[in-house]
């Protein structure tokens, strides 16, 4: 491995290869917003809803916690086109990664909900706050601080996912550096320094994830 | 909208589906197997007193769990033959998918470790058996009870994993459901049938694990 040439690659390959991690970046934040904004609600529906609705909700997350992310991208991407829904490529990969971060973090959601004691809802109703008032002030609040850690975990769970979307023809990191390598063959160094952009990401993600548990965690 | 659906195409190829249905199973089973052995060194390494032992069942698994799978598969098929290290594609997709199970494996089972009461061994110890056969006949059957249920969602995501061996040209239900949906353009039809086949999978493996659990169970 000769490391000065692997150097002068990376400095040739430095715009692809930042372009690719702005990418990855980009479709995480949007598939993690827009899917835990959405989760939010499956997890709302789950926990609250009228049995019908309920019953709903839980067919769609058994179904994509069911389906390998790949297949979801893959048929996103595919069967949108069919449909007669025309999106490109990365719409559709940030749409198949929305809705599989929706059933997980729907699914968190409820746990948490479901897991706060009975009696709370009890005493704020004795208070006389209303639902809307239990949920905003007593409930939400708490539900958030549990689901933390396991948020975190999901979204690092979406930047790993990204790398999907280079299937299906999105320049995401994981792509460009393919396109890298197959200019200049280094395929085990340009190959690992993309885990290791991969790593750093997720690793900063955790980091701050343990910075905001430490912020918000209830001192004993 | 002018699309009929025609499931003929997708029935007459639906045993290559089911073959790789089989071969993802297959592929899941293998991996989990050897990712329980990875697993269990990394997380009595991670606990020893050893601390080179421990930084490096630490590195392990920080390094594994925060990069993506897609580009350790890439990795193991692509760049690895550069350092002589050449394998088959289903080889090569098996072992990275049993190092990568043997990362999240690790912290089930060091959870597993700590969760177990220190009188289990110290008893061991006082009925005269050596710190290894405690360990192998008393400390690993209790703790894997206990993490059954851990180790069940574990093996369901590895086989949802096992749909990127697609990615590398594995014939595993998700590279036919590609391959019939390019040869036929039966979009809508082809990715419905694969990810109910997933879906359905899951569910039996979600139920059988639920059985063993109970027959499994330390009676209390």
């Amino acid at each position: 491995m000769d490391v000065q040439y692997f150097i002068a690659e990376l400095w040739n390959a430095r715009w692809a290869v930042a372009m690719g991690t702005g990418m990855t970046l980009v479709i995480s934040a949007l598939a993690i917003t827009l899917g835990s904004t959405l989760g939010l609600v499956v997890g709302l529906g789950l926990t609250y809803g009228h049995w019908t609705l309920r019953f709903l909700v839980r067919v769609y997350t058994d179904f994509i916690r069911g389906t390998p992310v790949f297949v979801l991208v893959l048929a996103s991407y595919y069967i949108l086109a069919v449909a007669g829904i025309q999106l490109t490529a990365f719409e559709a990969g940030v749409f198949a990664l929305t809705v599989f971060c929706s059933s997980h973090v729907g699914e968190i959601v409820r746990g948490a909900l479901q897991a706060i004691p009975a009696g709370q809802t009890e005493a704020s109703m004795a208070v006389g706050l209303t639902f809307r008032q239990t949920f905003a002030y007593v409930l939400l609040p708490q539900a958030l601080r549990q689901i933390l850690p396991t948020w975190v975990n999901t979204a690092t769970e979406m930047v790993k996912a990204s790398t999907l979307l280079s299937v299906i023809g999105v320049v995401e990191l994981l792509l460009s550096v393919q396109q890298v390598i197959s200019r200049n063959f280094l395929s085990l160094e340009f190959y690992f320094f993309a885990g290791f952009l991969y790593f750093l990401i997720n690793f900063g993600i955790e980091r701050v994830g343990r910075y905001a548990e430490r912020r918000v965690a209830v001192v004993p | 909208m002018g699309y009929h659906l025609n499931f003929a195409a997708v029935w007459r190829d639906f045993d290559l589906l089911l073959s790789g249905l089989g071969l993802g199973l297959a592929l899941a089973v293998v991996s989990i197997l050897a990712g329980c052995v990875i697993g269990l060194v990394a997380a009595f390494a991670m606990l020893s007193r050893i601390r080179p032992a421990r930084i490096a069942a630490t590195a392990y698994v920080t390094a594994i769990r925060n990069t993506p799978i897609l580009v350790l598969i890439f990795f193991s098929y692509f760049a690895l033959p550069q350092m002589g290290l050449r394998f088959g594609k289903i080889e090569s997709f098996v072992i990275t998918l049993a190092i990568y199970a043997g990362a999240y494996l690790t912290e089930v089972f060091r959870a597993g470790l700590l969760s177990l009461p220190k009188g289990l061994r110290e008893a061991g110890l006082a009925i005269g058996l050596t710190e290894r056969q405690t360990r192998t006949s008393i400390i690993v059957p209790v703790m894997l009870r206990n993490v059954l249920p851990s180790l069940g969602n574990n093996f369901i995501s590895l086989f949802k994993d096992t749909s990127l061996a697609a990615a590398i040209a594995v014939p595993e239900l998700t590279y036919y459901a590609r391959k019939i949906n390019v040869e036929t353009f039966r979009v809508i039809e082809t990715w419905l049938v694969a990810s109910l086949m997933y879906v359905a999978a899951c569910y039996l493996i979600a139920a059988g694990l639920r059985k063993v659990e109970r027959r499994l169970a330390i009676p209390r």
